[in-house]
């Protein structure tokens, strides 16, 4: 990440922008130098949705899980509970878009109703591991010493751990795991990957004038952590929560494939879960495997190509170099 | 030196962390579940046996726990994991014997081979800066790199397994053929392992193929290869001798610590194709509330990456000096 030493404001108390800003052009610094650097990070992020195709893309997808998941009903008129509501095994047809399983429930409405209790894992674990990683992260980076080490220390033992082992044997434990359950398990299993990248990154922020400036002021060490420090970090937080975010879909899914999530809940992990168990592909019902694993793909890959556009916004070097060169031709 | 002994400490530190946690996980939860997986297995177990178990739970024992502690790590240290339950009375090192060499062989040779590959790949791709080939590459491998392992296992076997029928998809090999050296049941092996295979190597070699590139984009850029290129050197050797070789550290110390995940790393395919490795095993183990081989599977899947951590960190030192002050 280019390294550019940003000449102070003319507010002295305004927090100079994030490295990751360094890249702006002089006029966005300039309109921008009177916001909030959470402000400005936010408003590069949308420029880079409207701007960059993998984000506008990603950002689509999500927002098309997020409106199935909050309006299930307005999309699928059937019951996706309704066990032998029609004949198993049906075909894709009008009345039934995806056909319907081997158990006669209309597998359309299950998709569709089977979406929100992965976002709330998703959005659930996203936060949670995002706000553990941000408080340990930044905490250890700001406080130093003895804290830094010990926070530190913590982090790393989690972080070489084998995570989906674990969590094996955690929910191998617990037996059923409740989506309540699914979250607590991978947010205190999962934090200490981002927790590092943003202690990395506090660290670099430390010697900062406005954070001498603010101590000078004699504020106190968590006043400084919440509104000085972390909203300069506002890209990286969001790109920890998509990390947390598409990991938690991947582990989840993958837990109640191999029957340790809650079998009452519809959700495409416990669907893929039951089409394996009625043999889908071997009785010709290959739609019942590939759909709910399609729409895992299809929110993973929201979260991912966010992350991966958001990346090349910070790293220049990584963007497609299509267009100059066709210029050159 | 100083730094080989701070990252031994590291191991040490982290050893001890994972056998903690493996001994307190089941007497953290609610209600013990090791006491239902006794009353499960109390007709078909011997008394003995039944009384190693309920002191290796903490279950009807008296003994404080700082030496059910004690005992549970001199068991350990003496490679006593206890009876496997599911299996019984077959011991739980038995059985761990038996799945190692099927997933060292399957995922070991396959990460050796995605590794390679994708490296390859990666350093083809942004050497060709804009090309086809680097186009395309990241986004269909921001896609493959969500794709969940044991999904793309099922659609693997849709296709060549049953609607095809080209591959077995079920099992290390047919049961009807005694493990021998002869080339049929080598081919028989071989066969088997195809489609596991497959599905490990397209899932992990955008891994590769995404650091490396990137890695070398910054590499290319550097003021030592545009000197190369005034001295008229080949586009080949540039490419090789001094791009990618001074690229390659990043992908070679992923490549150390992935070659720990062989173990843990593809439970999911063992299950979907019924491939009889350690992971298939902790599954099993899973299901059938086989606490103490599980807790063994776990403890072996854990070392091996702490031992591949160690060793990255240590070669990563070795090959290059820059990173030794830093840990």
């Amino acid at each position: 990440m280019a390294m550019i030493q940003m000449p102070s404001g003319a507010d002295p108390g305004a927090a100079p922008p994030p490295l990751e800003l360094a890249e702006l052009t002089a006029t966005e610094q300039r309109t921008g130098a009177s916001r909030s650097p959470a402000i400005r990070a936010l408003q590069r992020m949308s420029k880079a949705i409207r701007s960059n195709r993998k984000a506008t893309w990603g950002a689509a997808l999500l927002l098309l899980f997020a409106l199935i998941s909050l309006f299930p009903g307005l999309i699928a008129h059937d019951d996706p509970n309704a066990i032998g509501a029609y004949k198993t095994a049906l075909g894709p047809s009008l009345h039934h878009l995806l056909g319907t399983t081997g158990l006669g429930t209309d597998m359309f409405a299950q998709i569709i109703y089977g979406t929100r209790p992965v976002l709330e894992i998703a959005f659930g674990v996203g936060i949670g591991a995002t706000a553990i990683a941000v408080l340990i992260g930044v905490a250890a980076a700001y406080l130093g010493g003895v804290w830094d080490a010990v926070l530190n220390l913590l982090t790393d033992i989690l972080l070489v751990i084998p995570l989906f082992p674990l969590l094996i044997v955690i929910a191998g434990y617990l037996h059923s795991a409740g989506t309540a359950v699914m979250i607590t398990v991978i947010t205190l299993t999962g934090w200490s990957y981002t927790a590092r990248q943003l202690r990395a990154q506090a660290l670099s922020l430390r010697k900062r004038d406005f954070l001498e400036a603010a101590r000078v002021r004699g504020e106190r060490p968590l006043y400084i952590i919440v509104v000085e420090i972390i909203p300069t970090m506002t890209s990286l937080i969001v790109a920890s929560f998509l990390t947390n975010a598409l990991y938690a879909v991947l582990f989840s899914s993958s837990l109640q494939f191999i029957g340790l999530g809650d079998p009452n809940i519809i959700s495409w992990g416990t669907m893929l879960r039951s089409a394996e168990n009625n043999e889908a592909f071997q009785t010709g019902q290959a739609l019942w495997i590939i759909a709910p694993g399609l729409c895992i793909v299809g929110l993973g890959a929201a979260f991912a190509l966010l992350n991966y556009a958001f990346d090349e916004i910070g790293n220049p070097a990584l963007r497609p170099i299509r267009r100059r060169r066709e210029r050159n031709r | 030196m100083r730094f080989a002994l701070r990252r031994l400490a590291f191991f040490l530190l982290t050893l001890w962390a994972a056998l903690t946690l493996n001994f307190v996980l089941p007497r953290l939860m609610p209600g013990n579940p090791a006491i239902a997986m006794i009353a499960k297995f109390k007709g078909g177990v011997s008394p003995q046996a039944l009384h190693t178990l309920e002191v290796q739970f903490g279950v009807n024992t008296h003994q404080p726990m700082i030496s059910q502690y004690w005992q549970y790590l001199t068991n350990i240290a003496t490679g006593n994991f206890g009876t496997s339950l599911s299996e019984y009375p077959t011991s739980v090192g038995h059985i761990i014997a038996t799945a190692i060499p099927w997933t060292l062989g399957l995922v070991g040779l396959t990460t050796i081979l995605s590794f390679v590959l994708g490296t390859g790949i990666g350093v083809v791709g942004a050497w060709r800066r804009g090309g086809t080939l680097d186009s395309v590459m990241p986004p269909v491998f921001v896609i493959t790199s969500v794709i969940p392992y044991f999904w793309l296992g099922l659609v693997l076997i849709l296709i060549f397994g049953i609607k095809l029928n080209w591959l077995p998809y079920l099992g290390s090999y047919t049961n009807t053929l005694t493990p021998s050296l002869d080339f049929g049941f080598i081919w028989d092996v071989i066969r088997h392992a195809i489609l596991p295979a497959g599905t490990l190597l397209i899932t992990t070699i955008g891994t590769w193929i995404l650091t490396m590139r990137n890695t070398m984009i910054t590499t290319l850029a550097e003021d030592y290869v545009r000197m190369a290129r005034a001295k008229g050197l080949s586009g080949r050797r540039i490419m090789f001798d001094y791009a990618a070789r001074n690229s390659i550290l990043p992908n070679l110390t992923g490549f150390a610590m992935s070659l720990g995940f062989v173990l843990g790393g593809a439970i999911l395919i063992e299950y979907v194709f019924n491939y009889q490795g350690v992971g298939y095993w902790l599954l099993a183990a899973v299901n059938n509330e086989d606490y103490p081989l599980m807790q063994a599977l776990f403890l072996l899947i854990t070392v091996a990456v702490l031992v591949a951590i160690l060793v990255s960190d240590l070669a990563t030192a070795l090959l290059d000096p820059r990173t030794r002050d830093a840990g």
